[in-house]
């Protein structure tokens, strides 16, 4: 019986929550799946009315699907919906909307162009004799943005405004259209502090009128600020749904980013020293709005290890080291001779190596052949003039192809053929052919299946063995453990520490990830 | 070997090119006649050539900017300025030399500007190359202070008219650059980083491509080779006509790179297809002239069979086409 079922999923949800009618909106189960690829696994997911709920989780963990789903854009492939305790199909965002379910994304989709009062009422308008009443229209918006503390003229432009006028625009247009749930999907990333607060505010009210708000971000500030329940993903698995004040930072991290990672053993296991070879020598190398100025000395045949939630500045950092975003801040020396690191094409011409997070977008060339794409950057390092003809590149990426064991069935098929793990590996194939000196990996392992994963993380240790520097990013601690001689930890776009011995282990880096640098810095025995 | 050389002929473009010269000769059995008169060749096919040349010329540079996932459509402008200013300065008593290189020296800053604009300013290449599309041609009016401005140099006339080895210069003209072109991107690394930049442009750069200089110089050739075509067609006509020189032979020069293949969302592209697709739109010019069809028919023809040559290039015929093949290859 339904009854029953729902009295289970209410225990596990949270304290609070008291009968079956409590949640407004609740997801049972929900699967979803992307050819082989689980993106939402038996999720249940509960809102409550009047409660902030934050949803947590890494890229990948499975946010963006589940909100699609509880919008309607997506239809789950198992499990139901449920809103005000009657299950409901949901068609599209539109037909979400007649169930009051409002969603604000981050890049604000209203029409910039039009009035302030054409976006609140688009598609909705007062009418009079079958004309827009633009003065009730007006006078209504005014009432309208007052609630929400705006006084703004309903008729100017609407891109005349802030962006975060603009956030509560699409928020006053959502709430009025749809007006039970209100689905934020990380509002704050491109408002100030002063912007946030205004929103926080805004949000607040909205709580106290007894709305049901999912608030996505991955500021864990803004978390505990605003939130009164969490949910949090990882892998597409539900991790946990509890109350934020009976949580503490370490603890949510934990979650966020391994199963159950114990606090006592599991160190990782490369004590011996990498050799005392200075490669690269990063002082108080920085850019503004990016990373703050960070120290760090890589040596040759090392692995450095990058930590650190998403946005917390890991991926900025490697940008700035490989030119892509140059530095407007400190220097950078290899070898004792200073480097200017401008472009990416000067950091290559310098033996650097750059396998980007998003693999799609700015790794692979999906239409090119696999051949092509993992002879471009040492094509890119010869110049335009001394071009490797047909057979060397066929040469350069069967070499290549098989040292990383890429399954492809011909060197001329289109990279966008593969399996997500197969074009990682071309990228790396594509940074081995130009023998780098220093490769920086940014979650390599991420969304690929297990046997590429293993590949690649064998592939790290032998070219650290093999005396190569390597820099990698990654959010699965178990792994940057695993192969790591040093660990930075990245928070608030800043380096907050330096790990290396007896501290690399998940305990301490997620105390690091959680909390300032100084506590989780105790000095290893060496 | 023979089979690989045999597959790089016989394709959609070559096909429909063949398939369109064999229509024309059904409606016009004199079609494939070609004489030998006063040292040249003469004869429907020759005129194909000679007229399609300027929009070939168009096309070799407009293929690698397409190939960019870029458009150029300021070449028929930068057409009109180049013919303008060629004529302008024989008239003013310059040689020919400096008014041929003042021509191509103008198409050149024309592909730099263009160049910069989309590269540096990251602006639209449509928008970016439109600017330049309706300046352009007001400054060629002002150039020719609004007159056709007509010349008898010799050497100019000569590139517009005159012969080699038998061929009408455009053609010989038309037909050097397109080796040269393909030459040089091919023999060199720029094909590959065209392709590379044009698939993705992000992706590209990381890999160390430099592509904003890439786009400068793939504009620069767009510019040259519009410059080269406005000498052609004021040398043919012995004078710059500011308003019509060039007029609407971008978008031609755009047909012309799609139906041999570039894709307007970048990659792939094959110069001496985008010819071929140039010399089928000519065929088509040709074809309905010569058969004595009235020449109102002319636009709605045309269009019908680009529609017809599209349609057979498309995804889906592409699809269902290698749903058919796929039989064959499993037994070779």
């Amino acid at each position: 019986m339904r009854a029953s079922g729902a009295a289970m999923s209410i225990g596990k949800l949270g304290r609070s929550a008291v009968g079956e009618s409590a949640f407004r909106m609740e997801a049972r189960g929900v699967s979803k799946v992307f050819g082989a690829h689980r993106a939402l696994d038996h999720v249940d997911f509960g809102l409550l009315p009047g409660e902030v709920h934050a949803l947590l989780g890494e890229n990948g963990a499975g946010k963006s699907t589940l909100i699609k789903i509880l919008t309607g854009a997506y239809q789950p492939d198992g499990g139901e919906i449920l809103v005000d305790g009657a299950p409901v199909v949901l068609n599209s965002p539109l037909h979400a909307q007649t169930f009051g379910i409002g969603t604000v994304y981050q890049e604000v989709n209203l029409l910039p162009n039009r009035s302030v009062a054409e976006n609140l009422f688009l598609g909705h308008q007062p009418t009079r004799f079958g004309l827009v009443d633009r003065r009730r229209m007006e006078r209504e918006s005014r009432g309208l943005l007052a609630r929400y503390g705006l006084d703004i003229d309903p008729g100017s432009e609407l891109g005349l405004h802030s962006v975060a006028v603009q956030q509560i625009v699409a928020i006053a247009r959502a709430v009025q259209l749809s007006g039970k749930v209100l689905i934020l999907d990380e509002p704050t990333a491109s408002l100030d502090r002063d912007e946030v607060r205004r929103l926080f505010e805004v949000i607040a009210n909205l709580k106290r009128e007894g709305l049901a708000i999912v608030f996505i971000t991955h500021f864990l500030d803004q978390v505990f600020a605003l939130a009164d329940r969490v949910t949090i993903l990882r892998n597409g698995k539900l991790v946990d749904t509890c109350r934020l004040d009976a949580l503490t930072r370490t603890e949510l991290v934990r979650k966020m980013l391994g199963k159950d990672i114990s606090f006592s053993g599991s160190t990782s296991l490369k004590t011996e020293r990498p050799t005392t070879e200075v490669l690269l020598n990063f002082e108080n190398f920085g850019r503004r709005r990016s990373v703050r100025p960070f120290n760090l000395t890589v040596h040759k045949g090392e692995v450095i290890g990058v930590a650190g939630l998403l946005g917390s500045g890991r991926t900025e950092m490697a940008r700035i080291m490989f030119g892509i975003d140059p530095a407007d801040e400190g220097r950078a020396t290899m070898k004792g001779a200073p480097v200017g690191l401008r472009s990416a094409t000067e950091a290559i011409a310098l033996g650097f190596g750059f396998c980007p997070e998003d693999r799609k977008a700015d790794g692979i060339l999906g239409e090119l052949s696999v051949r092509e794409n993992i002879v471009i950057a040492l094509q890119g390092k010869l110049g335009w003039f001394r071009a490797l003809n047909r057979d060397e590149q066929l040469d350069l990426a069967g070499q290549f192809g098989e040292a990383m064991d890429i399954r492809a069935a011909s060197l001329d098929m289109p990279v966008k053929l593969l399996s997500g793990g197969n074009q990682q590996k071309v990228i790396l194939a594509r940074w081995l052919a130009t023998d780098p000196a220093f490769l920086i990996l940014d979650e390599p392992t991420r969304g690929i299946d297990v046997g590429a994963h293993a590949e690649i993380v064998r592939t790290i240790n032998r070219l650290r063995d093999d005396g190569m520097a390597l820099l990698v990013i990654s959010s699965e601690i178990d792994e940057v453990v695993a192969y790591s001689s040093r660990v930075v930890v990245m928070r608030d776009r800043e380096m907050v520490a330096e790990l290396r011995g007896e501290d690399i282990n998940p305990g301490v880096i997620v105390q690091a990830i959680a909390t300032h640098g100084e506590t989780a810095h105790h000095e290893a025995a060496t | 070997m023979n089979r690989m050389a045999l597959r790089n002929v016989v394709n959609t473009q070559t096909v429909a090119l063949v398939g369109v010269l064999l229509l024309n000769w059904v409606l016009f059995p004199g079609f494939f006649r070609i004489e030998w008169q006063d040292g040249r060749l003469f004869g429907s096919l020759i005129d194909v050539l000679n007229r399609g040349a300027p929009v070939a010329i168009l096309a070799i540079g407009m293929t690698p900017v397409i190939a960019t996932k870029g458009v150029d459509l300021s070449v028929g402008a930068v057409m009109a300025m180049a013919g303008a200013v060629a004529a302008s300065l024989v008239v003013a008593g310059y040689p020919a030399w400096i008014a041929v290189s003042g021509a191509l020296a103008l198409g050149l800053a024309c592909g730099i500007w263009n160049g910069i604009l989309v590269a540096l300013l990251d602006i639209q290449p449509i928008i970016a190359t439109l600017v330049l599309m309706v300046a352009g041609r007001g400054i060629a009016q002002l150039v020719t202070e609004g007159s056709i401005v007509t010349f008898s140099d010799p050497t100019l006339v000569f590139i517009g008219t005159g012969s080699f080895l038998g061929f009408p210069m455009p053609v010989v003209i038309a037909f050097a650059l397109m080796v040269l072109v393909t030459l040089a991107v091919r023999k060199t690394a720029i094909g590959l980083f065209i392709e590379a930049v044009g698939v993705n442009r992000s992706a590209a750069t990381l890999a160390g491509i430099r592509s904003r200089l890439l786009l400068i110089v793939v504009y620069s050739i767009s510019g040259l080779c519009a410059a080269t075509a406005g000498i052609i067609v004021a040398g043919d006509i012995r004078g710059a006509d500011a308003n019509n020189a060039g007029l609407w032979l971008e978008l031609d020069a755009i047909l012309a790179a799609v139906i041999g293949g570039a894709s307007l969302l970048g990659g792939r592209f094959s110069i001496p297809m985008s010819v071929v697709g140039a010399l089928i739109i000519q065929a088509m010019n040709t074809g309905i002239l010569v058969s004595g069809f009235p020449p109102e028919f002319n636009l709605v023809v045309k269009a019908g069979m680009i529609t017809l040559i599209l349609m057979i290039q498309s995804p889906l015929a592409g699809h269902i086409l290698g749903w058919f093949g796929r039989g064959k290859r499993g037994a070779a």
